[in-house]
């Protein structure tokens, strides 16, 4: 459990690491939180030559609404979703998720860029992103672009950023008033067995628009498209709840490891967006 | 004339004696950061080892190839078999009567399998050679299963002869290491075939492993001037070590210094020999410099001794009221790759023949076949002594299953088949005699606690809404009434590598009448510091703040044969008030001298001797120790000391009864534990607020055994959870409240009635767990589901009753 040697680097701006990233191409390595590169490192599994430490970027941190835009830097940390007053009244769906993320210390190190960035489906943060229809801002040598968290995973650990550039940011709309983040696990510190974001607007009686995402059961976060489509015009009756998992059940596509069998995955993830479900319409 | 004051209340709570909550002296360093562990053990010099471990259950080595490693600056050596062999020091015995490589000679029978050590200027350098150590393996065929490797033409043990006797006797097979059996195997055969009722069934525990939270590790410095090898480490059994440091090293034994610092837990997991420690040694002595060698938490996991693994085939029979007439156990026991056990010679499946728990039994058979296969070797106590927890399990399982078969209560079974108080000291079927207990007493209380009636009542209702799809919770009553046995042991028929397991107390009374003892022992987090000063302090009258004790140090303590399997109190507890009534005893003469009275006149009050019918007239033990050292009393030494080495006359078998209240999702297979209160009787209280301590570590680990800790293989002998994301090591979240309770039944034989604890939460804690799960389920007919009791273990159970729709 000791890495092999490597550079440091601690650049003070965007400009400034993502140079590093050029001029050393894939021996580099961005380091946010740490939680999953460094036992990666730790085990040898990923040979890092250089190591970019992004927490002096100052443009990297803080939250901030204005004009009905939520920013997000990508160094700001799990501990920092969970306490910012901002966030919990335009998006209470990301401190009930944070929450769920491991313990107090890992999350005062864990950082929302890393967790989205790495790619790892057993991360929280992408299917909420992808619930709340979110854009990550990129940088890099050419300049910065934005792709939209439905486009940004490609696979695990596979997604739209380019190795010399970084993920400096993310932006979303204040949420649906009905919102939940469910999320079964084995213990403190895992990840989720299944985890379901769900946000419904509601219109009237009836649910109008309605997003569902899903953790840990592919190879990247799934964004069921059809699954809000189910709940859309329904009062989210057991007939709607039925037809949204059915819907859900199509796009994901789990496979066997500690936390059990397909089965017992696929069953599971029909459970919990039943729960996040009743509890966003509950709340809608 | 003395001075009266203080009171005499006010001299027996300033003793802190024996039933003191006295707050743990180790703490304050702990808490700190203040503590000295293995780790911690910096020398001028000193080089840092690692090992090259084989990626492959079950291969040959064809080659290894060291040049690249021994080319990058910084590495100092790397060590193979062919190094260690004309040491012969490239095997070494195990302490079941087996041997094991040392370094991987020829061929590698375990995924993380030692096959070469690195030493090296630095832990970097270390790690780094590592990588560059090229070795050529030939996978073989790869046999997990017990089972299968009994059938299987592979023969993993080629180093051993064919036919030939193991260190147990016969071998049937090739990757058989034994058969052990106790009692009578015809006569239950016959019980059970002509009885009313039969229960019959296979019960699975599984491996697992004692994670203790300090790894193992070890600094050995051999002085080449002097001769002198002195060696730290994570040892529960530090003289132990030390002796047999010398027979394999040939360094005479007084050449040879054990020190076992701080310990971070052991559980088990640090009482064999480690091949660590003995290529840190080998390495020091080539080098001549000191070498530090510790492992990480995979290391730990994959390579160390792991706990269980047990396959046991049971048969209880009963009359149809419910009597228990006959119990018939049959084990196929996993010990890996070499038989590495820690077990007392004599045994070699510990004491897995209290397996006939609480109950009276008439007659009994336990056989165990102990197996051959391609995981790590081991089979240690993880917080029981040699097998117990195995045995308990399996008895509380069989008494759940025969309650389904009569259609009876579990509580009501236990109830009329518990050995009753006057049948003490009580022989077992299978050749043990319980020295005391009260198990109705016990029983009552604990289910009048918990309103035992009102749960099933409760239970009955939750079960009937089920039915009516009015929820997807069950409720589990988890009943577990242990007998445990502790306190290895009596001389004449407990050993290990042919040390008697006796223990020892050296005791010195300092002039001012503070003292210091020393004890064969070494706590790993018992808090031996606080409870032994409390045992002398009750035994001398001197306060236990004035009494420090030591332990893990050869140079300075007795010989003793260390800390596992609760095995401290009973006999090392009972050296500790045995040499404090030799210092009371000579304190005595110098009162009775001091005072110009006879002997006999003089009687012990909490600190002090006082003359007969004159309260006023007396010495306190303070003014006693300072005679001893400054007046020359006619007959008797200077100085006051004594030493003692206690030889148990038995086991001591502390029992307790626990109820686990769990409710369970049939659709994740998410579990909550409502409630869970533990009653335990371990004799005399020395201090219950370390018990009680202990009782809460021990049942949080039964949590995690029962309901998700597992050492898993695939089929190709990789470890599957080999880091504590996938191996459940429960934090504050996942553990319950739990509520303690206590009876106190004496041990009779045991000096101060004392009778051990550490274990008892962990050995009656899983069947709780477990008997809870099965119980949720019983409704619906579930007979046995196999531990670990994780999520989608419990939710294929509810599956596989059809309970999903």
């Amino acid at each position: 459990m000791i890495p092999p040697a490597f550079e440091y680097h601690r650049p003070q701006d965007v400009a400034s690491a993502v140079q590093i990233l050029a001029e050393q191409g894939d021996e580099a390595r961005c380091l946010a939180g740490g939680h999953s590169l460094i036992p990666m490192m730790k085990l040898r599994m990923a040979a890092v030559e250089h190591l970019v430490d992004l927490q002096d970027i100052a443009e990297m941190q803080g939250i901030t609404t204005e004009s009905g835009t939520i920013r997000i830097g990508a160094m700001v940390t799990q501990h920092e979703l969970i306490t910012s007053d901002a966030l919990a009244s335009a998006a209470p769906i990301i401190r009930e998720a944070a929450l769920q993320i491991a313990d107090p210390q890992v999350r005062y190190m864990g950082t929302v860029g890393g967790n989205v960035a790495n790619g790892d489906p057993g991360n929280d943060m992408p299917g909420l992103m992808q619930a709340l229809d979110a854009t990550f801002h990129l940088h890099g040598p050419d300049g910065a672009r934005d792709v939209a968290a439905r486009e940004f995973f490609e696979a695990a650990y596979m997604t739209a950023r380019e190795d010399e550039e970084i993920l400096t940011a993310i932006t979303f709309a204040p949420h649906a008033k009905g919102y939940a983040y469910e999320k079964q696990k084995r213990k403190i510190g895992d990840y989720a067995t299944a985890a379901a974001a769900v946000l419904i607007e509601k219109d009237g009686m009836v649910a109008g628009n309605a997003t569902v995402a899903m953790t840990n059961l592919s190879d990247t976060p799934v964004f069921s498209e059809a699954a809000g489509a189910a709940l859309t015009g329904t009062s989210c009756d057991a007939h709607a709840m039925k037809a949204a998992i059915d819907a859900m059940l199509n796009d994901i596509d789990p496979t066997e490891d500690n936390r059990g069998p397909v089965e017992f995955k696929r069953h599971v993830a029909g459970v919990i967006l039943s729960r996040a479900i009743s509890r966003a319409w509950d709340r809608a | 004339m003395n001075d009266m004051s203080p009171t005499r209340e006010e001299r027996v709570e300033k003793l802190k004696g024996l039933g003191s909550s006295r707050k743990r002296v180790e703490d304050a360093r702990f808490t700190q950061g203040k503590g000295n562990y293995v780790d911690d053990v910096k020398l001028p010099g000193m080089l840092h080892g690692d090992f090259v471990r084989s990626p492959y259950a079950h291969a040959r080595v064809k080659s290894i190839n060291i040049d690249a490693a021994m080319a990058l600056p910084g590495v100092i050596a790397v060590l193979t078999a062919k190094d260690l062999e004309p040491l012969s020091l490239h095997w070494m015995p195990t302490l079941a009567g087996d041997k094991q490589m040392v370094l991987a000679d020829g061929k590698v029978l375990f995924q993380g399998q030692e096959v070469a050590f690195v030493v090296a200027e630095d832990r970097y350098i270390a790690a780094d050679a590592c990588e560059l150590v090229e070795v050529d393996y030939e996978e073989l065929p790869v046999i997990v299963d017990p089972f299968e490797a009994l059938e299987s033409d592979t023969v993993l043990r080629e180093d051993l002869e064919a036919g030939a006797d193991g260190a147990h006797g016969p071998r049937k097979h090739h990757n058989h290491i034994f058969l052990w059996e106790e009692g009578e195997k015809e006569a239950t055969e016959q019980v059970i075939d002509s009885a009313e009722v039969v229960a019959e069934e296979m019960v699975y525990y599984h491996r697992t492993h004692p994670c203790p939270l300090e790894t193992c590790g070890s600094v050995a410095s051999m002085d080449k001037v002097n001769g002198k090898l002195t060696l730290w480490g994570t040892f529960q059994a530090p003289h132990v070590v030390r002796t047999v440091a010398s027979l394999l090293s040939g360094i005479e034994e007084h050449n040879i210094r054990v020190i076992s610092p701080d310990i971070g837990g052991g559980f088990g997991n640090k009482v064999g020999v480690y091949p660590g420690y003995v290529c840190s040694i080998v390495a020091s002595i080539v080098t001549g410099q000191p070498v530090k060698w510790i492992e990480d938490r995979m290391d730990n996991l994959m390579a160390t001794a792991f706990a269980r693994d047990y396959w046991m085939k049971g048969k209880i029979s009963a009359t149809k009221e419910g009597k228990i007439t006959g119990l018939h156990c049959h084990v196929t026991a996993d010990h890996g790759a070499f038989d590495a056990c820690a077990d007392p010679t004599k045994f070699p499946a510990g004491f897995f023949h209290i397996c006939t728990g609480s109950y009276d039994i008439p007659v009994a058979y336990v056989g165990v076949d102990g197996v051959y296969t391609n995981k790590a070797p081991g089979g240690v106590a993880y917080r029981c002594s040699f097998r117990v927890t195995e045995a308990a399990y399996f008895i509380e399982r069989m008494i759940e299953v025969l309650a389904m078969e009569l259609n009876m209560d579990a509580a009501e079974l236990r109830r009329i088949n518990f050995i009753k108080k006057d049948q003490f000291p009580y022989q077992s079927a299978l050749g043990w005699e319980f020295d005391s207990g009260d198990y109705h007493t016990a029983w009552d209380k604990a289910l009048d606690a918990v309103d035992y009636a009102g749960l099933r009542k409760e239970q009955e209702e939750r079960v009937a809404a089920f039915k009516r799809g009015e929820t997807r919770k069950l409720l589990g009553i988890g009943l577990t009434h242990f007998t445990e046995i502790v306190g290895a042991g009596p001389v004449k028929n407990c050993d290990i590598l042919g040390m008697g397991m006796f223990d020892s107390c050296e005791i010195r009374i300092h002039p001012t009448g503070s003292a210091v003892a020393r004890l064969g022992t070494i706590s790993q987090g018992q808090g031996h510091a606080t409870t032994f000063a409390q045992i002398l302090a009750s035994e001398t009258g001197i306060p236990a703040d004035s009494i420090t004790i030591e332990e893990g140090d050869t140079d300075t303590a007795p010989y003793g044969l260390g800390t596992y399997g609760s095995r401290s109190t009973p006999v090392a507890g009972a050296a500790t008030a045995m040499a404090g009534r030799k210092i009371r005893a000579k304190a005595q003469m110098i009162a009775a001298y001091l005072l110009e009275v006879h002997d006999n006149d003089l009687e012990w009050d909490v600190d002090r001797f006082v003359v007969k019918g004159a309260p006023e007239r007396f010495k306190t033990m303070a003014e006693i120790a300072y005679a001893a050292y400054n007046q020359a009393i006619p007959g008797v030494e200077p100085g006051l000391e004594a030493v003692s080495y206690y030889d148990p006359p038995n086991m001591t078998y502390p029992f307790g009864a626990y109820v686990c209240v769990m409710e369970i999702d049939v659709d994740t297979g998410e579990h909550e534990i409502r409630q869970f209160y533990a009653l335990d009787d371990c004799g005399t209280r020395i201090n219950p607020m370390v018990i009680e301590g202990q009782v809460h570590g021990g049942l949080t680990e039964a949590l995690a055994i029962a309901m998700g800790q597992e050492i898993a293989y695939d089929k190709l002998g990789n470890v599957k959870t080999g880091t504590l994301m996938d191996f459940f090591l429960p934090t504050a979240w996942e553990t319950p409240n739990y509520t303690t309770d206590f009876t106190e039944t004496p041990s009779p034989h045991h000096p101060i009635g004392a009778k051990g604890v550490g274990e008892s939460p962990n050995v009656g804690g899983v069947p709780a767990f477990s008997n809870a799960v099965h119980d949720a389920f019983r409704a619906f007919g579930l007979r046995q589901s196999h531990m670990p009791h994780d999520h989608w273990r419990i939710w294929k159970t509810a599956n596989d009753l059809g309970l999903h729709g």
